[in-house]
């Protein structure tokens, strides 16, 4: 009986909790949102714009490239069965436009910013910085992190669209340069099928709103973080495997809602 | 003119289920150095925070200048905070910027100042506390004691009436101990600036302070001048100032009985 | 002095993704039809429509001109109705003659509309010169397909399992 009643509260006050730290998730995105028209921020966001998107160039590039070298080449082996290999270019346009490039690149973006960002946050946190900014007189939303989630729904867009348009490229460096698919086919198809709103724009959106949602895990989990070595580790593990998991299952909803019946 | 710029009644705090402040009362007045002195792990950062409007207490009411801490609005208690400055235990120096920036950061967040009379500014702040060709260092390049120092000019800044310092002291060696008193002693005459040290260093703080708290036990267990202090009757307050390892504050956090702990209670 | 070399770079960056952009939309996405260009809608009825989807593309000896915009039952006849919308680049420009098959690409590929052009009767283009019926606002006289217009010669889908059931029933009456 005891037993019972000792389960039930626990349930009740972990469901408190959560509810009240998804409250103040709440009001820190929403303070964070609002704070942005502001000059100084805007260039407190362009120098954030250079750690997390500039900074994550090389790693998205170096994956695009790869990501759409091997769509080529098992595209290929499967479609050449068929004498199908001509549409190796929607294939490998399509796949990155809609899926692996969102997702990869968000997926990339989570492991390397997002837990820069929630280390970061946390550090400050931890060595009294959001505290002193505070008795400063300065909100710590407004200058700290603000700028950095504005910076992270900026970047993680433009990341998408460099990831794909490398993709298409090194699958056309596999595909037309190595295995001799014709080169016309290899980009007439692909022009034949690809259409910008439906292709290219859903996949930006899509990367706009798991860069929300990375962005906002990231400096939540920072910003509520136990400050301690532990807490800063902890937390820095919750923003990857939140927000992977959380980029995984939008992406279910988001295709089913942009590409579904 | 002994009016005060800080006035705390019957103020209770919990923190979690533990209870931190059990109903105290203190004042501070404008222009004195107050210390506030008890035991590590009290909660004398926690008290400054709710003087700074961080925390708020459960019962009971801070004033500031007239004004209560936790009832004003949010755009008035930052109006306030303007006014109050703190100089944290790590120093909280901004680690990303240079030691010249971090004292020019509030200045540029909070005036419209050219930036040649802002350099001036800081340039004369650094000079006080004595950093003036340390301008260009990152935090990471400093000393300890340098750190806070630093911070001390950044908390100095923007002239404020109230500065508080947590625990100025702690981990410093005996010069930059003396440099820290010294500066925080002529800083309080030479800005008009009302102090609020706290610490567990008895010795130093008792030099400077024109009036002491000292707390344990969730409350104030003693409070007048150095002089009254010193020569006070009170155990508790003698253990405090003499080190002595156990007395009326417990060498023990609050157990049960160390035999049912060790031995088991299989009964 | 770090502050301008972060600028540089961001502006590198964002230089970097309008080139992303520019090569996506100028190679890689279907410029001829990209779905904001002016259409007119054009309906057919079929007996059966196969595998056709909507935004199935409408193609005339292999050119793109439009898309199937809507498939749906008509409500007594019970045959499928199929909308599609044809670039207004091609207005004026297939006789109402015109007959619409269902194709499939290739063997395994997906269905798509060929438009077979009809043809206008030689005196019939002269009477178009001279009343010019296709720039008045009914167009009912108007020889060419038009907005909203019915196309009534059209060949369904090749269905593989009537085409394999016609062939064992041919073999089985031999």
């Amino acid at each position: 009986m005891n037993f019972l009643v000792n389960y039930f509260s626990g349930l009740g006050k972990s469901t408190l909790n959560r509810v009240n730290g998804v409250g103040a998730a709440s009001i820190m995105l929403y303070g964070a949102l609002f704070a942005f028209p502001q000059w100084k921020n805007i260039r407190l966001t362009i120098s954030q714009i250079y750690i997390v998107g500039v900074q994550s160039l090389l790693i998205v590039m170096v994956s695009g490239l790869f990501i759409g070298m091997v769509m080529a080449l098992q595209g290929y082996t499967i479609l050449v069965n068929y004498g199908a290999e001509g549409s190796l270019g929607p294939m490998v346009a399509l796949s990155i436009l809609r899926e692996l490039g969102p997702v990869v690149t968000a997926l990339l973006f989570a492991g390397r910013a997002g837990s820069a960002l929630t280390a970061e946050i946390g550090l400050m946190k931890a060595t009294e910085q959001l505290s002193s900014l505070e008795m400063m007189a300065i909100d710590p939303l407004r200058r700290v992190v603000s700028p950095r989630f504005w910076a992270g729904i900026i970047s993680l867009p433009m990341l998408t669209l460099i990831f794909s348009a490398i993709g298409i490229l090194g699958g056309h460096l596999v595909g037309v340069d190595w295995l001799g698919v014709d080169a016309g086919s290899y980009w007439s198809i692909m022009q034949a099928t690809v259409e910008w709103d439906k292709d290219v724009v859903n996949g930006i959106i899509k990367s706009a709103v798991f860069a929300l949602v990375i962005v906002w895990i990231a400096l939540y989990k920072g910003y509520s973080c136990i400050p301690t070595s532990e807490g800063i580790s902890q937390a820095t593990t919750q923003t990857v495997v939140y927000s992977s998991l959380a980029i995984l299952g939008l992406d279910f909803i988001l295709t089913a809602l942009m590409f579904g019946i | 003119m002994s009016e005060n710029i800080v006035s705390i009644t019957d103020m209770q705090f919990y923190r979690g289920e533990r209870e931190i402040y059990k109903d105290i009362s203190l004042s501070v007045e404008r222009g004195k150095i107050t210390a506030i002195m008890g035991p590590s792990g009290i909660g004398k950062t926690t008290l400054l925070k709710l003087i700074g409007g961080q925390l708020t207490p459960n019962r009971g009411s801070i004033i500031f200048q007239g004004d209560d801490v936790h009832k004003v609005s949010r755009n008035r208690l930052y109006e306030m905070r303007r006014k109050m400055s703190m100089l944290f235990q790590s120093g909280a120096l901004f680690t990303n910027m240079s030691v010249f920036d971090n004292v020019a950061y509030p200045l540029r967040e909070h005036t419209k100042l050219d930036e040649s009379i802002i350099e001036t500014l800081v340039k004369l702040k650094l000079e006080a506390v004595g950093l003036r060709g340390a301008a260009q260092l990152l935090p990471n390049e400093l000393s300890g004691g340098m750190a806070r120092r630093a911070a001390l000019a950044r908390a100095i800044a923007l002239d404020p009436e109230l500065i508080m310092y947590d625990e100025p002291f702690a981990g410093q060696d005996p010069i930059s101990m003396g440099v820290l008193v010294k500066l925080i002693k002529a800083l309080n005459k030479a800005l008009d600036l009302t102090s609020i040290v706290v610490t567990h260093d008895v010795k130093e703080v008792l030099g400077i302070a024109d009036y002491a708290y000292i707390m344990a036990n969730k409350t104030i267990i003693g409070a007048g001048t150095p002089e009254q202090i010193k020569n006070s009757d009170s155990p508790l307050v003698q253990q405090f100032l003499r080190g002595d390892a156990d007395g009326p504050v417990p060498f023990h956090f609050p157990a049960s009985p160390v035999e049912a702990d060790l031995v088991g209670d299989s009964a | 002095m770090t502050t301008r070399k972060t600028e540089t770079l961001v502006g590198l960056f964002v230089a970097l993704a309008i080139a992303a952009t520019m090569l996506l939309a100028l190679r890689v996405v279907n410029q001829g039809m990209a779905g904001n260009s002016e259409t007119f809608t054009v309906k057919a009825r079929f007996d059966n429509i196969g595998g056709l989807k909507p935004r199935s593309s409408v193609k005339v000896g292999g050119v793109v001109v439009g898309r199937v915009e809507r498939i749906y039952l008509h409500k007594t006849d019970l045959v499928p109705i199929v909308e599609l919308q044809i670039s207004t680049e091609y207005a004026n420009t297939f006789p109402d003659t015109s007959s619409l098959s269902i194709l499939t690409s290739g063997l395994l590929g997906e269905q798509f509309i060929g438009l077979l052009p009809g043809f206008i009767f030689p005196e019939d283009l002269a009477r178009i010169e001279e009343d010019k019926v296709c720039e008045t606002t009914s167009l009912n006289n108007c020889p060419y397909l038009t907005e909203g217009e019915e196309v009534f010669d059209t060949k369904s889908a090749l269905i593989l399992e009537d085409l394999i059931g016609q062939i064992l029933f041919k073999q089985g009456s031999e």
